[in-house]
């Protein structure tokens, strides 16, 4: 039995022929796709080293089955630069050294885009170490990761007020 | 012979910039745009997907696996069992060495802990694979697990860590504790832990022959490549492990563990290159844990506040099957100054997997009792805890009575209280209150590490194109290798960092030791360092040898390296780029090798360690027990730095790791069955980000001759220590009441 499923990956449509209905969305963007910065660390939807965003909307994809995303736009932190230059919140993490080995900080920034796309956080850094509190940090860059969140998460706000004004 | 070489060398001494600069990450941008391949990222073609079946119970035999279902499940490929499986040349329980760790590789149906894998299932998917190992529904046969403190008759392990003797005493104790006017006895208990990098251990192997491919994290390659070579019977020169980024380490990924080594086997019995990933619940067993500890002490004082006597013993656990025994009762030997000191370790073998090293192992447990009891002592004199520690300050190392090849210890005491605001803190334990009415407490506790050094290689290579290269097999698993170690390589080399190439996290490359014991960068980078000094060395020669150069005849005088050029020591307007005196020569490069190991003559008349002192703030809800560690403070001597924004970064990480010691992390045993009760990151926990209080690291300027040219101790494990035992007293001056069992939690509060 193949299955067929459409999506927007990075941008890009991709038609999937999927041979087996088990595949994590996860599971479809690593070893199909071959886009491995999403990285899987507990494949339970505890640790968010595998965070996507899904049509803007951050997402565990460990717990998303690939077929229930037909139609979907994912956003993979292979699509976040825009070429050669890096989003702001990528030159902010390696700025304040939120991370060390690297392994959850594709997650990491997808979940801080997402978090500030929704907007709740503001530049209160207990809401947003709240609200980065899905993805975890064993080397424990912590305090980093919060630093670079509120430092583009200030810029934006400052930015909106120019523009306002 | 050796004066002229002593006199020779100090003519080359070169002054860099690189090193101290707080740079960011070499490999930043790979990490923050997903383009660093980590092990499982890689897809060779033709792989399969290999899946562990593991065993659920602790301790007996499986008697039946469902082969036939398995490989009926479409897509699957292989079973891989006891019966069916790829020979090994060396039995995988035999212990060569004391680095040589027993792995469980399907050599018979027995199971010895919970976890143990017990099949291979390798398929097209991993989906396929993943069916196949549930399809297995093994059944067994169980006997009575023990997995506690009591279920085993202790003894006296024949040494703890690796090689330290189990029981060291130093004057008379019992003598200390007689003569002492205050005298405690405290026990304290702390839980099993596991390492849980992010990253679950991976391999993704490829035979090709006789020769052997592998992408796996490692911290010790040239170790998982003679471990490996000796399995499969091959020569090391025909194994290649990359490992360019480790997910996370701390410990578990320093020795090649069982599931890897199952990954090549899978690989060999297909013929096709295998891609194996533990899941998260399969990395409570085969790849290392932190042992649980029961820890006495017995503290005696005199009139005045000064330690009379320090008894630290400890009960740990090992496996049933191997010797890993955490050293906690070492703690007592550097710190605090006395004139009688016993430590002792007794040991129960258990159905779990062996215990391993665990970032601060013997460190990190020994700390937090050790601390706790210097806290209580400090308490029952009367004394102010930063006080009764400056009583008890050890200028000489008390255990070997050697002195300290530098010690900045009272200097972190100063700067860390006075940042923290300690003198303000009120003596008696539940006396202060924030505005929302929750109790606050402040503790500290004395931060120690020893400064390591293991044994290196590197090799430089300069090109007339005026740029450098550094080979050597190092590992960066998130402490930063790739760019501390490039730092020294271009100060070593006499050139920018840019005009550096850096190679490392590969086991074609020199060995580059391991990445442990917070002894890497010391130990590559002095190797680095020696490299750069030979092949400048060599360089050298080349122009001071040749009457044709400007530095010729500065043979005497020397030359200095500085951004590509050798300058003429005493006369600076003489010199000559690399790609000139290359050129010259008719040289397209020139290269040499150095290599490193910690000195024996100044490590047996010095004591070396890292110094720190921490200072922890704790609120708890008065009515609910709930505890939160608000605020971190902690001031760390670890001789010269090369990356300060690195090494703020492994301080607070260490930071972290002590108050969640203190506050979060526990494996809960089922008794019944030997299983663990949480072997998953929702129920296993380890700190989030709204875990993590206002933090600080106060890196205190320290000089130290004697431990390595760099003057470099280390700084990966230090801050795990102290910081422990300071959120727990934290706790106990919060609320009054002392709780000795760790991961301190909130029912014990109300």
């Amino acid at each position: 039995m193949t299955l067929s499923i459409s999506l927007t990956v990075n941008g890009v449509a991709r038609k999937v022929e999927l041979d087996d209905p088990r595949v994590t969305l996860l599971d479809l963007i690593r070893e199909r796709l071959d886009l491995t910065g999403t990285k899987k660390g507990c494949d339970r939807g505890q640790c968010g080293a595998c965070t996507v965003l899904v049509g803007g909307r951050r997402i565990n994809s460990c717990l998303a089955l690939a077929l229930s995303y037909d139609g979907a736009d994912v956003l993979t932190i292979e699509g976040v630069a825009k070429g050669d230059a890096l989003h702001p919140l990528q030159a902010a993490f390696i700025d304040h050294d939120g991370f060390q080995c690297g392994f959850c900080t594709p997650g990491q920034i997808m979940s801080a885009i997402g978090l500030i796309q929704e907007g709740q956080a503001g530049d209160d850094p207990e809401r947003i170490r709240e609200g980065m509190s899905g993805n975890l940090c064993r080397c424990s860059a912590y305090a980093g990761i919060t630093n670079a969140v509120l430092d583009v998460q200030r810029e934006l706000i400052e930015r909106d007020r120019r523009n306002v004004a | 012979m050796s004066e002229i070489a002593i006199s020779h060398a100090p003519a080359h001494v070169r002054h860099g910039s690189n090193i101290g600069q707080p740079l960011t990450r070499r490999d930043g941008i790979l990490k923050v745009t997903g383009a660093a391949r980590y092990a499982a990222d890689n897809h060779p073609p033709g792989m399969l997907y290999a899946v562990l079946a593991t065993s659920t119970i602790a301790r007996g035999r499986v008697t039946f696996l469902d082969v036939a279902a398995a490989k009926a499940h479409p897509g699957v490929v292989e079973v891989m069992t006891p019966a069916h499986k790829p020979p090994l040349a060396l039995d995988p329980d035999a212990k060569t060495n004391p680095f040589v760790f027993r792995l469980d590789l399907l050599q018979n149906d027995r199971v010895r802990y919970a976890n143990q894998s017990i099949a291979v299932v390798i398929a097209e998917t991993l989906e396929a694979a993943t069916e196949g190992a549930a399809l297995l529904s093994p059944r067994y046969e169980t006997e009575p697990a023990r997995v506690g403190l009591e279920d085993a008759e202790s003894f006296v392990p024949p040494a703890v860590g690796i090689g330290n003797p189990a029981v060291v005493r130093r004057g008379d104790v019992e003598a200390g504790l007689t003569a002492a006017s205050r005298r405690i006895e405290a026990t304290y208990e702390t839980a099993p832990q596991y390492h849980n990098a992010i990253e679950p251990h991976a391999i993704v192997a490829a035979w090709d022959g006789e020769r052997l491919s592998i992408d796996t994290p490692s911290q010790g390659l040239i170790m998982a490549q003679g471990r490996i070579a000796g399995l499969f019977g091959v020569s090391p020169n025909n194994i290649h492990i990359r490992s360019p980024f480790l997910g996370g380490g701390f410990g578990s990924k320093g020795l090649v563990s069982g599931p890897q080594i199952l990954g090549i086997m899978a690989a060999k019995l297909v013929g096709r290159p295998v891609k194996l990933v533990l899941r998260r619940e399969q990395m409570y067993g085969p790849v290392g844990h932190r042992a649980p500890t029961r820890q006495t002490l017995r503290l005696g004082a005199d009139g005045s506040g000064a330690l009379t006597a320090i008894d630290h013993h400890t009960k740990t656990s090992s496996s049933t099957f191997d010797d890993f025994f955490e050293p906690a009762s070492d703690s007592s030997h550097t710190l605090y100054a006395s004139p009688a000191i016993a430590t002792s370790h007794e040991a129960v073998r258990l159905d779990t997997g062996t215990p391993l090293f665990m970032r601060a192992p013997g460190e990190a447990t020994g700390s937090i009792a050790l601390e706790s009891a210097i806290d209580e002592m400090a308490q029952a004199c009367g004394m102010d805890p930063l006080a009764f520690r400056l009583k008890n300050y050890a200028d000489v190392e008390p255990i070997s009575g050697k002195p300290f090849s530098s010690k900045a210890l009272r200097e972190c005491y100063a700067q860390g209280a006075e940042r923290f605001g300690w003198p303000r803190r009120p003596l008696a334990p539940r006396q202060m209150r924030d505005e929302a009415g929750l109790l606050v407490g402040w503790g500290m506790g004395t931060a120690t590490f020893p400064a390591l050094m293991f044994q290196a290689q590197a090799r430089a290579i300069l090109g007339a194109d005026g740029r450098g290269v550094m080979e050597i097999g190092a590992h960066d698993m998130g402490q930063g290798a790739a760019t501390a170690l490039a730092q020294i390589a271009a100060d070593g080399l006499g050139l920018d960092l840019d005009e550096v190439e850096f190679r490392y996290g590969s086991s074609d490359l020199p060995d580059g030791g391991i990445a442990g014991g917070s002894g890497h960068t010391a130990t590559a980078g002095m190797a680095i360092h020696s490299a750069g000094a030979n092949v400048i060395a060599k360089l050298a020669d080349l122009a001071t040898g040749n009457e044709r150069s400007p530095l010729y005849g500065a043979g005497n005088a020397g030359v200095v390296a500085r951004d590509g050029r050798l300058f003429r020591r005493d006369d600076e307007s003489r010199s000559e780029s690399y790609g000139e005196i290359l050129a010259r020569a008719g040289l397209a490069t020139i290269e040499a090798r150095g290599a490193s190991a910690g000195d024996p003559a100044a490590r047996s008349s010095y004591a070396m360690h890292a110094h720190g002192a921490v200072f922890a703030e704790v609120k708890v809800d008065p009515e609910l027990g709930q505890i939160r560690a608000t605020r971190l403070i902690g001031a760390f001597a670890a001789g010269r730095v090369i990356n300060p924004r690195l090494v703020r970064s492994q301080y607070f990480g260490g930071m972290i790791w002590g108050a969640s010691f203190a506050l979060h992390e526990r494996a809960i045993m089922d008794s019944r069955s030997g299983r663990l009760m949480n072997p998953n990151l929702g129920e296993y926990h380890v700190p989030v980000n709204a875990d993590v209080p206002s933090l600080e690291a106060i890196l205190v300027e320290e000089h130290d001759p004697h431990v390595n040219a760099l003057g470099i101790k280390g700084v990966g494990e230090i801050a795990v220590t102290g910081t422990a035992g300071a959120v727990a007293n934290a706790v106990w001056h919060a609320t009054g009441i002392r709780v000795r069992q760790f991961p301190i939690t909130l029912d014990r509060l109300i």
